[in-house]
């Protein structure tokens, strides 16, 4: 049964008449055509389908459209702003936080979620806070210099 | 060179727009040699192995049919081009993986893409710049030798103000070059390390979601399909309904020639009406499992092929104060790139094009066209960014079910395999059984090998010990296995075979030196008189901080050694591990891995390499398995097929013996080598207990322990 669902997608407002049972990452990677969220296992396992929604991460391969009616949902494509990468964006390119680039944006916006909870996160909570996160090319190590690094550009400012 | 050729030059650059054009054709000599008939009919001069064009306006593009999957060849390829024609990174733009427009290439694997292609872009782009130079030499009426070259202007050295560009010298122009074997040779003997890692080419569009994959195609129209899979391999279809799907609103079925799908504009929707189908198939009685396999393989391999011999192995027995057996085991591993197969077909005006996840468009190509009974001329596969291979996309099977579904149902089809397809459909590294025999004599000096491997195949299990009396014998390649043997496909996996024999062999070398009581570096340098491996093997040491001493030394905590060749690159690994004796959990704290792989042409993008090995390698260590009942596979999804994840990684240095001389030998797979056994070696210095069998997860961790 289609219903209108209204939310924020990365910044500005989005209106759909849609069933609001369906899957927020088909929803975005189908009507909305933002690829950046990406498919690995369906199942909450791999984490390469997350995007960030009232401030935290979420699987959105496990979350019904329905579940961000109101609220604000950033993906990947809403990080750089006007061009210009995010410094987690920055670091993940400079420092080789990736290889193949599939589970990026998941790895990136998990990341960012991470940041927005504790801005200046340890390495062992990098650690924690990443671990479900999966990364076949096995980037793991640069992903963590990735995020220190971008954590002590950010200083505490992220927002 | 014939006249024909010479015209189909001409008609090729034509066909370009005009400018310069540098072919690169190599002979029956080096590994590209296997020509692929079809390069007769797409017009192309039929030599071909990559080309570089200078078109009128002054842009560079290098056509490639190699394919960009996260090993960073784009970059290096780029990189490479540009340096020996005298350009900017930036001005140059690469092609890959398209058949229509790269000339045919036989799939990206094997390491071998710096290591062969390198050469051959490196003479192009070399041969490029002289046939500028001389263009400019006479526009400037300058001798060339007074002539430089920077970012695309050649200019007269003394005064600066006379110059003139690429594009000014290409324009007008209709010149095709070839630089053949001779030519790349000497580009190889003149590579020179590049010192420089530049930041990657495809690394802005992968940060901001931008980067294509096959599966973020969109095409107007285009239905999403899902297909009806058996539950088990050899499972045969005996009924099928589809009644209860075609009743959907916006559903398409399809039921033909054992294809059963259903389609739709929302994949959630066909996954949906996929749901509604009910089938009942007629199953094989299993009669393998993951515990029985081995058995099995010992029990119906083929003969075996002996790959090394030397002396006799009853007189080396004779010669040994001690011999040792041993017999290890690996599990059948999937390749689970993140990125599932994928493709998306379109049929327009008589020509198919496939934008498919391939490490090899030209092979998927032909077996698009073959399935759906098309020339080959009218199959286009176009490479997107491929999100992981590993081995795992060389076949095309949902390639062809994209274009056959095209055909059935006219429209635009994508087919995206789902975690559970993917786990099913792969083609696994296969089991292992390894045998091994072995002794010294009273010195610690090996002087007995014996060794037979079931199931993996014959890489990495080459001898570098001197050992005077030995034997390695194959039962079965994993590319040429018998039917029955596995009870799945079996394909390469990031250095086929090799991960089963080095957990072997470098286990039963340290074996060995424990009973001996040899420090385990003293005895393989005891051992070897191999310059290179010693090399690898002091460095890492060296980089470690190696004293010596005896293992086990017990305590909880323990480091290992192992090296090998791969790909004729060196790599030694030391790695530390803290193992909880009362779990059976093993956390690697430390990993130096010290390679010698001649040339370094990308030194960042080698250790990232080097790291991904490691990072990967410890799956295939600790968790990955693949368990199944007969042809049914019980893995499913990550929750139960574990891969390495942040938690489990350690410190990881890595370090190159510089060897300039030799030209860039394979990155992408050695360091993995001996990852599961550098960590048996450590786990046996922690604890005193061998762990005979990949994945050493922690229950047979906690078993090796417990029996000790
Ligand atoms: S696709 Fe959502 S967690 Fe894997
Ligand atoms: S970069 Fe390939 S899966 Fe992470």
């Amino acid at each position: 049964m289609s219903e209108t669902i209204r939310f924020i997608l990365n910044g500005s407002p989005v209106t759909l008449d849609t069933e609001a049972d369906r899957t927020l990452l088909w929803v975005l990677r189908t009507d909305l055509e933002l690829t950046g969220a990406k498919y690995g296992c369906g199942a909450g396992l791999c984490g390469s389908c997350t995007v960030v929604v009232d401030g935290a991460a979420v699987r959105s391969c496990l979350t019904s459209l329905g579940g961000v009616e109101g609220k604000d949902v950033t993906t990947i494509e809403g990080l750089a702003q006007s061009g210009e990468l995010h410094p987690l964006q920055e670091a993940f390119r400079k420092l080789g936080g990736f290889q193949c680039g599939y589970c990026t944006p998941g790895m990136i916006m998990n990341a960012y979620a991470l940041l927005l909870k504790g801005p200046s996160p340890g390495r062992d909570a990098i650690v924690q806070g990443m671990e479900s996160n999966l990364c076949r090319c096995s980037a793991y190590t640069r992903i963590v210099e990735a995020i220190e690094t971008a954590a002590a550009e950010l200083g505490g400012s992220h927002e | 060179m014939s006249d024909m050729r010479q015209m189909d030059r001409r008609e090729f650059v034509k066909l370009l727009g005009g400018g310069i054009v540098v072919v690169v054709n190599l002979g029956p000599l080096t590994l590209f040699n296997s020509r692929d008939p079809l390069d007769f009919q797409r017009g192309y001069p039929e030599d071909i192995n990559a080309y570089l064009h200078i078109a009128e306006d002054g842009k560079v593009t290098l056509f490639s049919g190699k394919i960009e999957m996260g090993q960073g060849v784009m970059t290096s390829l780029t990189q490479m081009a540009a340096e020996d024609l005298g350009v900017s990174l930036e001005t140059i733009h690469i092609v890959m993986g398209d058949t229509d427009r790269c000339p045919w290439d036989m799939g990206t694997f094997g390491s071998l893409t710096t290591r062969m292609f390198g050469p051959a872009v490196r003479a192009a782009a070399a041969r490029a710049r002289l046939v500028l130079t001389d263009l400019a030499s006479e526009r400037l009426g300058v001798a060339r030798d007074a002539l430089k070259v920077e970012d695309g202007v050649v200019f007269v050295e003394a005064d600066r103000s006379r110059r003139v560009s690429y594009g000014e010298l290409a324009r007008g122009q209709e010149i095709t070059h070839t630089v053949d074997e001779e030519a790349v040779l000497r580009a190889v003997e003149e590579f020179k390390v590049m010192g420089d890692s530049p930041e990657r080419l495809d690394g802005y569009d992968k940060m901001t979601g931008a980067a294509k994959f096959a599966g973020d195609i969109r095409l107007p129209g285009m239905l999403y399909a899902r297909i009806l899979r058996p539950p088990a391999h050899g499972a045969r279809l005996t009924r099928v309904d589809t009644s209860a799907a075609e009743a959907m609103p916006g559903i398409t079925v399809v039921n033909q020639g054992g294809l059963v799908a259903t389609l739709a504009s929302d994949p959630e929707k066909a996954e949906k009406a996929l749901n509604l189908i009910e089938a009942d198939y007629e199953l094989p009685t299993p009669s393998v499992d993951t515990e029985s396999i081995f058995d099995h393989l010992v029990a119906a391999a083929p003969a075996p092929n002996t790959t090394e011999r030397e002396g006799d192995l009853e007189a080396g027995r004779a010669q040994c104060a001690q011999e040792f057996e041993a017999t290890y085991y690996n599990a059948y591993v999937a390749h689970a790139p993140i990125e599932p197969h994928t493709a998306v077909a379109e049929l327009k005006d008589g020509k198919m094009t496939v934008w498919s996840s391939t490490q090899g468009p030209f092979s998927q190509q032909r077996t698009i066209a073959r399935e759906i009974g098309y020339d080959a001329g009218d199959v286009r596969v176009i490479t997107p960014y491929v999100g992981g291979g590993f081995g795992g996309k060389v076949s095309g099977r949902q390639a062809v079910e994209a274009a056959r579904l095209a055909v059935i149902t006219g429209a635009p089809v994508q087919v995206a395999w789902t975690r559970a397809e993917e786990f099913f459909y792969d083609s696994f590294r296969p089991a292992a059984v390894l045998k091994v025999a072995s002794g010294i004599d009273g010195d610690g000096k090996i002087k007995l090998w014996d060794y037979q491997v079931y199931g993996a195949g014959s890489r990495g299990s080459g001898v570098f010990y001197d050992i005077p009396n030995r034997s390695v014998r194959v039962y079965g390649e994993w590319g040429r296995a018998p039917e029955g043997l596995h009870p799945f496909a079996v394909g390469p996996w990031r250095a086929p075979a090799a991960n089963s024999n080095r957990f072997a062999a470098e286990q039963q070398i340290d074996i060995m030196a424990a009973a001996v009581g040899i420090d385990p570096l003293e005895f393989r340098l005891l051992n070897t008189t191999d310059e290179r491996m010693l090399a690898v093997l002091r460095k890492a040491a060296e980089v470690y901080g190696w004293e010596a001493a005896t293992a086990p030394r017990r305590g909880g905590r323990g480091r290992g050694l192992a090296c090998g060749i791969d790909a004729e690159t060196y790599v030694a690994l030391v790695a530390d591990v803290t193992v909880d004796p009362a779990t059976g959990h093993v956390q690697v704290d430390r990993v130096v891995c010290v390679q010698d792989m001649g040339l370094v042409v990308n030194p960042d993008g080698a250790r990232m390499q080097m790291e991904g090995c490691i990072a990967m390698g410890l799956g295939y260590a600790f968790g990955e398995e693949i368990r199944f009942e007969g042809g049914k596979i019980l893995d499913s999804n990550f929750g139960t097929y574990k891969l390495a994840r942040f938690s489990w990684m350690p410190k990881i240095e890595t370090a190159f013996v510089s060897n300039d001389a030799l030209p860039p030998k394979g990155g992408g797979e050695p360091a993995i080598i001996n990852v599961g056994a550098v960590v048996a070696n450590a786990i046996f210095d922690a604890t005193g207990a061998r762990v005979y069998r990949l994945p050493m997860t922690a229950d047979r961790v906690l078993a090796a322990i417990r029996s000790t």
